[in-house]
């Protein structure tokens, strides 16, 4: 199981959980995952979705590997200037 | 309305252009003799990427009438260098990497040129205050100033 | 995770990477020959011009077009007619062009093409609108009170539990951070709580939106524009104009400045609209008061922040609260200013909420690290106070409590390497730090961070038959990154920089291109050229194998050759890039490396900025007279671009903290769109900008880059904050800090008779 932490808003999309336990072993399936156990989430995972996997930030990047000791964050979609 | 004929010097070319009572020399410049180098970054005295010089004073071109230009000398960004040599100012901008959008530049150029000319060796303060009517959104003027007063000193060595 | 001993990017040996040279588009740029986005023409070409609302709210009740259409010379009027409802870009659409309302003064109402400016201006006053007008809201704290004029009567805002009842101009409620703030502050022997305010302030690019649109009738368009990113852009107006991607083909101009304000579409979209109704070129560019008017903005800001520290500097909790308004539509950077907020600190205890709120004022674009500076205005200067009251000095304080690799961020992951320790360090270590001030001069300091982000590149580097490198990029170079990603090129391949060409190629060329922003340019398109390098190298040992007849395993690629190596070293004299690229065609033929590739990896930037502000306490008029920008940027690939950004950052910093802002009047219309009454630094404003470039190599990048385009600015405000404060002896708590609001500042303070 890979404990995932939900941050800011994301959290809201996923009925107000901090964190969830999910099996998966990409950035994909965590999402997949989290979307079967929170149908709100779907949309905002449509919206593109940010993952911090060990302190190094993934925009929308699906297949991105993880384990059970990865440090897993599902951040805001980032924009820049 | 009709238009106005008008015969002047280009960067020591002669030009003859018809334009309308209320062209600006600008829209002149940009629109109907393919000289895009002056910019029109505010159309209203206040940004200096139209500078361009007429009898060898610096103007705004955004605040100048097509019509006004007949009989003028008119100097442009377009005629700063010789053939294939930039002027001093031209090569130290590009030394001192003093441009990162560029969309100032040739505003720059010519207000520099015009200083240089009517005083070799400007103070920092000089160059400061005669480029102040030179907006530049991108560089801070650091790197400018010094390509300016490096420009200066080597011309005057030369 | 990342190990910290080993560190491979610091000990490699550039050879073209970290120096100077000029850049490939520079000769262009010195002589006028740089063609920007006003600055190309078509046959036939038409002149657009956009009719704008002058009400801040009202209903768009008619549009009637008959008498323009009726003028010699005019050939088409679009209008919300002519665009389709489009559920996916529906903020987008109604930005372009207003459809039930019009949300601010400025909104787009109407456009027009006919054969001349002149016509086409005289087209736009026959254009009539009926408005119904309705009562506005300009200000973000009086629109989030109940009984505000309301923008949307369906926002519902998000990101509360339960969710509202009733529509406000809240878009959405944010909410971050960890631990336990009361139990933080309970452990406080000090705490500081302020409440802030900033304006909003204009990206000021120098040159205005412009574009050439044509459409042909068999359903293909060109367009012409200047953009952060043409392949976003085409996103945008394919899907506007309901036309497929492929058949449009956006092609980037220079592009004269963006900082963030060139990433959406404003005119583009009805550029290419009316070029479809009339079959003929259209141009359209704005002139700076429609930049003002209409174009992004960044958001203004109210907040309250609140830290608590012990005797000793440890802080023990940070809390903030934003509120930022982002003009007609949802979508203000609250969420990264209170992501950012508290970034430079290890906090066991932080909690920041953001909230998103529109107002009736023009939709906010990104500008410069979206939301971060505010967000560091109003910490940063608590951070100082709290410095003060505890005595200790502030670059010390922020060390105690400085962010290193390891500590969990106030947004949540934990930092890898990270360089803010090391900006403090060069703070403290640089002569400005303990030279004298001077009478009614007072110094200043804060530090700020930014994310940054990879996203979707593409890259593609072809070897020329001289051996000369032809390098297409598909992100626009919007402060010299062609230089930047000539000198990866240069340095990977092992040629010298002259030999390497880099251009911006158009949406045709290559494959998609996210927007050059996020500070992603050099990193991510460095990193994709690097790999094209890579990937064209192993294609050239290849070819060297095949013509020594010897296994491709046997090549090496070093120092700009092919060398036979292992147990055919010294076999064969080395073949450089140009004997291989002579001969390409017949040993298989032409040879090119690409690289398409969502890039990861991007480190995160910190800066610490040391400001000297005179004020003159006659006036209220405050002077920068010494700067230095100390910046993390991992490794500097042309330095000179990289002290670039941090001179620009700064100086933009010092227009937002002293002179920049929206003036509205009561009617809602905006009473300052041009450079005369927006005040943007100029030369004589400013002294020389020192920098100090500090290179903690980003482990994520083969040679150590961390983007620098945006940190520059999040740190300035607050530095001048903290230096025109310690000068005047008030605590400013307002941008900008313009004289007159000094003035009044030093005034009180002389009334109240304190010292
Ligand atoms: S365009 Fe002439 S001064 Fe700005
Ligand atoms: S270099 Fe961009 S405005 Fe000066």
């Amino acid at each position: 199981m890979v404990k995932v932490v939900l941050w800011g808003s994301v959290r809201a999309a996923a009925g107000g959980a901090e964190t969830v336990e999910v099996e998966a072993k990409n950035v994909r399936q965590i999402l997949d995952r989290i979307g079967e156990l929170h149908p709100g989430f779907k949309d905002r995972y449509d919206e593109g979705v940010t993952v911090s996997i060990d302190g190094q930030i993934y925009v929308d990047d699906w297949f991105q590997p993880v384990t059970e000791d990865s440090e897993v964050y599902l951040l805001p979609y980032l924009e820049g200037g | 309305m009709s238009q106005i004929h008008v015969s002047t010097t280009l960067n020591g070319d002669p030009v003859e252009y018809l334009c309308e009572p209320d062209e600006t020399l600008l829209d002149v410049l940009r629109d109907r003799l393919g000289l895009t180098g002056s910019k029109e970054g505010c159309g209203s005295g206040d940004c200096g990427a139209c500078s361009v010089t007429v009898d060898g004073r610096l103007v705004c071109s955004c605040l100048v009438l097509g019509a006004e230009a007949q009989d003028r000398e008119i100097e442009t960004i377009e005629g700063v260098a010789q053939g294939e040599n930039l002027h001093p100012l031209q090569q130290k901008i590009l030394d001192h990497a003093a441009l990162q959008c560029g969309v100032c530049t040739p505003g720059f150029i010519v207000a520099a040129k015009a200083l240089l000319e009517r005083n070799p060796d400007p103070s920092e303060t000089e160059v400061r205050y005669w480029l102040a009517g030179n907006l530049c959104r991108c560089t801070g003027y650091d790197k400018i100033v010094r390509a300016v007063m490096d420009a200066a000193q080597e011309m005057r060595g030369a | 995770m990342l190990d910290k001993t080993k560190d491979p990017v610091a000990e490699r040996d550039f050879k073209v990477v970290g120096t100077r040279p000029v850049r490939p588009d520079g000769v262009d740029k010195v002589t006028g020959r740089a063609r920007f986005g006003a600055d190309i023409s078509a046959p036939g070409m038409l002149v657009g011009k956009v009719k704008r609302s002058p009400h801040a709210h009202a209903k768009l009740v008619s549009i009637d077009t008959e008498k323009a259409l009726a003028l010699p010379g005019v050939k088409a009027v679009v209008t919300r007619d002519d665009f389709a409802e489009n559920k996916k870009q529906c903020d987008v659409l109604r930005n372009i062009m207003a459809r039930e309302k019009v949300l601010y003064d400025g909104h787009a109402v109407a456009a027009v093409a006919a054969t001349s400016a002149t016509v086409a201006r005289k087209a736009l006053k026959l254009i009539e609108v009926e408005y119904d007008v309705l009562p506005h809201v300009i200000d973000v704290d009086e629109a989030m009170k109940p009984g505000a004029p309301l923008l949307h009567d369906d926002m519902i805002t998000k990101g509360v539990d339960p969710e509202p009842e009733t529509a406000s101009n809240i878009a959405q409620r944010y909410e971050f951070g960890h631990g336990d703030v009361e139990k933080g502050f309970a452990e406080a022997d000090v705490v500081v709580e302020r409440d802030f305010k900033t304006a909003a302030a204009h990206q000021g690019y120098i040159e205005p939106h412009a574009c050439l649109a044509s459409f042909t009738p068999d359903g293909q368009g060109e367009l012409w524009c200047c953009t952060q990113g043409h392949y976003a852009i085409r996103g945008f107006c394919a899907d506007l104009l309901g036309m497929d991607i492929s058949k449009l083909r956006v092609t980037a101009s220079e592009i004269g400045g963006g900082f963030g304000g060139k990433t959406t579409v404003f005119l583009e979209p009805l550029a290419l609209a009316l070029s479809r109704k009339t079959g003929r070129p259209v141009k359209m560019v704005m002139s700076r008061e429609e930049v003002f008017r209409a174009s992004g903005p960044t958001a203004s800001t109210s907040s309250r922040v609140k830290v608590g520290a012990t005797k000793d500097g440890k802080i023990t909790a940070g809390e903030a609260e934003f509120r930022y308004q982002g003009g007609a539509f949802k979508g203000s950077p609250v969420q990264f200013g209170a992501m950012c907020a508290f970034a430079c600190y290890a906090l066991e205890n932080v909690k920041t909420v953001g909230y998103d709120v529109v107002t009736n004022r023009p939709k906010q674009a990104a500008y410069r690290a979206p939301g971060a500076p505010m967000a560091a205005f109003a910490v940063e200067s608590v951070i100082e106070e709290l410095a003060v009251e505890l005595s200790i000095d502030p670059v010390e304080l922020r060390l105690i409590n400085a962010a290193e690799e390891g500590d969990q961020s106030s947004f949540g992951p934990t930092f890898p390497r990270i360089g803010l320790v090391e900006t403090l360090e060069a703070t403290k270590a640089h002569e400005h730090f303990s030279a004298p001030l001077g009478p009614n001069q007072g110094r200043g300091i804060a530090s700020g961070y930014w994310f940054n982000f990879g996203g979707a590149t593409s890259v593609s580097l072809n070897i020329q038959p001289d051996g000369t490198v032809a390098l297409a990029v598909g992100t626009p170079d919007i402060g010299g990154s062609r230089a930047s990603m000539s000198l990866m090129a240069a340095e990977e391949l092992g040629i010298a920089y002259e030999k390497v060409k880099a251009i911006v190629a158009d949406t045709a060329s290559l494959g998609y291109n996210e927007v050059s922003h996020g500070s992603r340019v050099t990193f991510a398109s460095g990193l994709a050229t690097i790999e094209a390098a890579r990937n064209a190298k192993k294609i050239l040992c290849a070819r060297a194998a095949k013509m020594w007849e010897i296994p491709e395993e046997a090549v090496e690629w070093v120092d700009g050759h092919a060398r036979p190596a292992g147990a055919n070293a010294g076999d064969f004299e080395p073949m450089s890039l140009a004997d291989i690229a002579k001969v390409a065609e017949q040993t298989g033929g032409p040879i090119s490396g690409h690289q398409e590739h969502n890039a990861s990896g991007a480190g995160a930037s910190f800066a610490t900025h040391m400001v000297d502000v005179e004020v003159d306490p006659e006036t209220g008029r405050a002077h920068v007279v010494r700067y230095t920008a100390v910046q993390d940027a991992g490794k500097a690939i042309h330095p000179s671009y990289v002290e670039g950004q941090f001179q620009g950052g700064a100086a933009q910093g010092v227009g937002w903290a002293l002179n920049e802002e929206y003036i509205y009047n009561d009617d809602g219309r905006l009473e300052n769109p041009g450079f005369l009454d927006y005040r943007i630094p100029v030369c004589s404003d400013l002294p020389m900008l020192d920098t100090v470039i500090v290179e903690v190599p980003n482990p994520g990048h083969p040679y150590g880059v961390r983007g620098v385009g945006e940190t520059g600015i999040v740190p300035p405000m607050a530095a001048i904050a903290n230096a025109v404060s310690a000068a005047a002896g008030v605590r400013m708590t307002e941008l900008p800090m313009s004289p007159p609001k000094l003035l009044k500042a030093i005034n009180a303070k002389k009334a109240n008779g304190s010292a």
